[in-house]
């Protein structure tokens, strides 16, 4: 069964407002959260001087959230929707990590 | 059962623009205004008169004989200059990094406190434009995430809207009641999309290291301002050394600094003033381009010589700063303006018709009593629609028609501006609808129209202000029609709702 967020294909009212509530804190969290560790990531690794790499990776974060929110409302059911957003995010997290730990060690 | 892309992006601009709706109205509007904030703040000061040029080193030794009298122990002053639509300096100071700044306006020729009337002038909509006249910290959130969720309904709206090239040229004006809210949200939304998707990125860029700072704290680790420095936005703070110094004169570090810059110079900022690793900075105005960039000079404020130059900036650094020029238009001359003005009205006309489409597309039928959820949204857009233009009007009367020497007179115009707006959305509560659309609407004309007039009475006829005047006469125009227009509506057609596509109602 998929929860779509349509009042009228839902079994009822409450389930209903559940899966938007669940969305919506999906969405503003889960999305902000991805773009958070993308700015993050790409500010360390882009091929750049550092202060360019800052400013490219935050000038790209908000169109990484709004793609992220896109895509939890549209994804079929709420699972498809965290898991899209948990796999890219685990990725850049690892991403982060190990620019995180070679970041001050000479290249 | 399956959902369409296109059925789940159309709820999606259906909820995201209506939750977001009433707070995006007020910012589009003072966002709106403040394009033209030098004009109204010459306006409530009617005291002042501009001259053509001012003498800037004069004026940055005004400014510097203030602060040292009334902030010795500041960690930093600033003084703006003079400018023609700008009559005043700026003399402002910093205690402490994170502190409130201090302010104060001086008259150019005496640099005495200045004896125009107390007023926030057009900085009171500029701040309300991405604060809400909240604490800094609350209001700069709310802003952003409202912002933030408007992106997603343009983005949304765009993708529900399958024939957006046709839809450019239609407008159904007699159709229905539903069909014409409905073009005249897609006629402003769609025209000026290009502005609306522009302004709504660029003004969330503009605070983006406060919503987004995760790059510069990962690459910066606390010495955040070096990325400032490294992106060729400003000169590196240097630290005080906590030995007090005399300073170098400032006149002719300031003239040093302006044979190398051709553009005007902006403000004068005085780093750890008196010690002796103060810091002079000569910040000019954005040479011509997008760019939000005000080349800087920085002074030894002892030895007087030059420690530091603002550098050309880096290809994401010009981007970045480019989005915040767009956002503000600083380049824009007049004929531009006015287009980004018009540009911003029809953001206003767009979330203001997507709003009342929610109400006329789930309008009660007959004698059925709307339910709470309705209700509350028809209150909240003739409560916001209506009311904020109401207390903006009575802002501007206030200016006027408060005495010039009441204690903390500028707190009571905020004052005026919140109440007028709040008795402006309860009112109509007691009111069948119709009547108060209508009712708001005229009141919203009187009060618009009531301005010059009263302008005239109190400070007389100026031709410098025949604008403003205007622009106020064009608003109570713009209501008049609208409560007439409200007048001659018929009630709601039930056909022609109920044939109506799957847009307003997704």
């Amino acid at each position: 069964m998929t929860d779509t967020i349509k009042p009228s294909a839902g079994p009822s009212r409450g389930r209903y407002r559940v899966m938007v509530a669940a969305r919506t804190l999906l969405a503003i969290f889960g999305g902000y959260g991805l773009a958070a560790i993308a700015t993050a990531f790409l500010s360390l690794t882009l091929p750049l001087d550092r202060s360019e790499a800052v400013a490219s990776a935050t000038l790209a974060s908000f169109a990484i959230m709004a793609g992220a929110v896109i895509w939890v409302f549209s994804a079929r059911s709420l699972g498809r929707a965290a898991i899209g957003l948990a796999l890219p995010a685990l990725c850049l997290g690892a991403g982060l990590w190990l620019a995180l730990g070679s970041a001050g060690q000479p290249a | 059962m399956k959902q369409g892309f296109r059925q789940s992006m159309a709820w999606l601009h259906t909820w995201a623009g209506l939750v977001t709706g009433w707070v995006m109205f007020a910012v589009f509007v003072t966002g709106t205004a403040t394009y033209y904030k030098t004009d109204i703040s010459l306006w409530m000061r009617p005291e002042l008169r501009a001259e053509a040029e001012y003498d800037v080193v004069r004026a940055a030794e005004l400014g510097v004989a203030h602060l040292k009298v009334h902030a010795p122990k500041a960690m930093a002053w600033f003084i703006g200059m003079p400018q023609a639509d700008n009559p005043l300096i700026g003399a402002y100071w910093m205690d402490t990094p994170d502190g409130e700044i201090g302010k104060a306006l001086l008259d150019p020729a005496t640099g005495a406190p200045t004896v125009a009337r107390a007023t926030k002038g057009g900085d009171f909509f500029y701040r309300f434009h991405y604060e809400l006249q909240m604490p800094p910290a609350v209001g700069r959130w709310i802003v952003g995430l409202c912002a933030m969720t408007l992106l997603i309904a343009l983005i949304s709206g765009i993708v529900t809207h399958r024939r957006i090239f046709a839809d450019f040229f239609t407008f159904r004006r007699s159709k229905s009641a539903q069909r014409g809210w409905l073009d005249a949200h897609n006629v402003t939304g769609v025209l000026a999309l290009p502005f609306h998707l522009m302004i709504t990125y660029t003004g969330i860029v503009s605070l983006s290291l406060m919503y987004m700072p995760w790059g510069m704290v990962s690459v910066y680790k606390g010495d955040e301002l070096r990325f400032y420095a490294e992106s060729g936005q400003m000169t590196t703070w240097r630290a005080a050394e906590g030995k007090p110094a005399e300073p170098a004169p400032l006149g002719p570090l300031i003239r040093r600094a302006q044979a190398e810059v051709s553009e005007p110079l902006e403000m004068v900022s005085i780093n750890n003033p008196g010690d002796a690793n103060a810091t002079v900075v000569a910040v000019f105005e954005e040479p011509h381009g997008l760019a939000h960039r005000h080349p800087q000079i920085a002074f030894n404020a002892v030895t007087g010589e030059i420690v530091e130059r603002t550098g050309p900036l880096k290809p994401a650094a010009h981007a970045y700063t480019s989005f915040v020029g767009l956002h503000e238009a600083h380049f824009a001359g007049p004929a531009l303006r006015i287009l980004f003005f018009l540009s911003g009205l029809m953001g206003c006309i767009a979330i203001a018709s997507g709003l009342v489409l929610w109400t006329v597309a789930r309008a009660p039928k007959g004698m059925v009593r709307p339910a709470f959820g309705w209700r509350l949204v028809h209150a909240l857009n003739i409560g916001t629609i209506l009311g904020l233009p109401v207390g903006m009007a009575s802002f501007f009367l206030a200016n006027r028609l408060i005495p010039v020497d009441l204690a903390a007179r500028d707190s009571w115009e905020g004052a005026i501006f919140f109440g007028s707006w709040l008795a402006a959305a309860l009112i109509p509560l007691a009111r069948p609808h119709r009547q108060a659309w209508r009712e708001m609407a005229y009141a919203a004309a009187l009060l618009f129209l009531a301005v010059p007039l009263v302008g005239w009475a109190t400070t007389g006829w100026r031709t410098d202000f025949l604008g403003f005047d205007a622009a106020m006469a064009a608003l109570a125009l713009v209501f008049v029609l609208g409560a007439r227009k409200v007048g001659r509506y018929e009630g709601p057609r039930r056909e022609a709702a109920r044939a109506t596509g799957d847009l307003a109602r997704a």
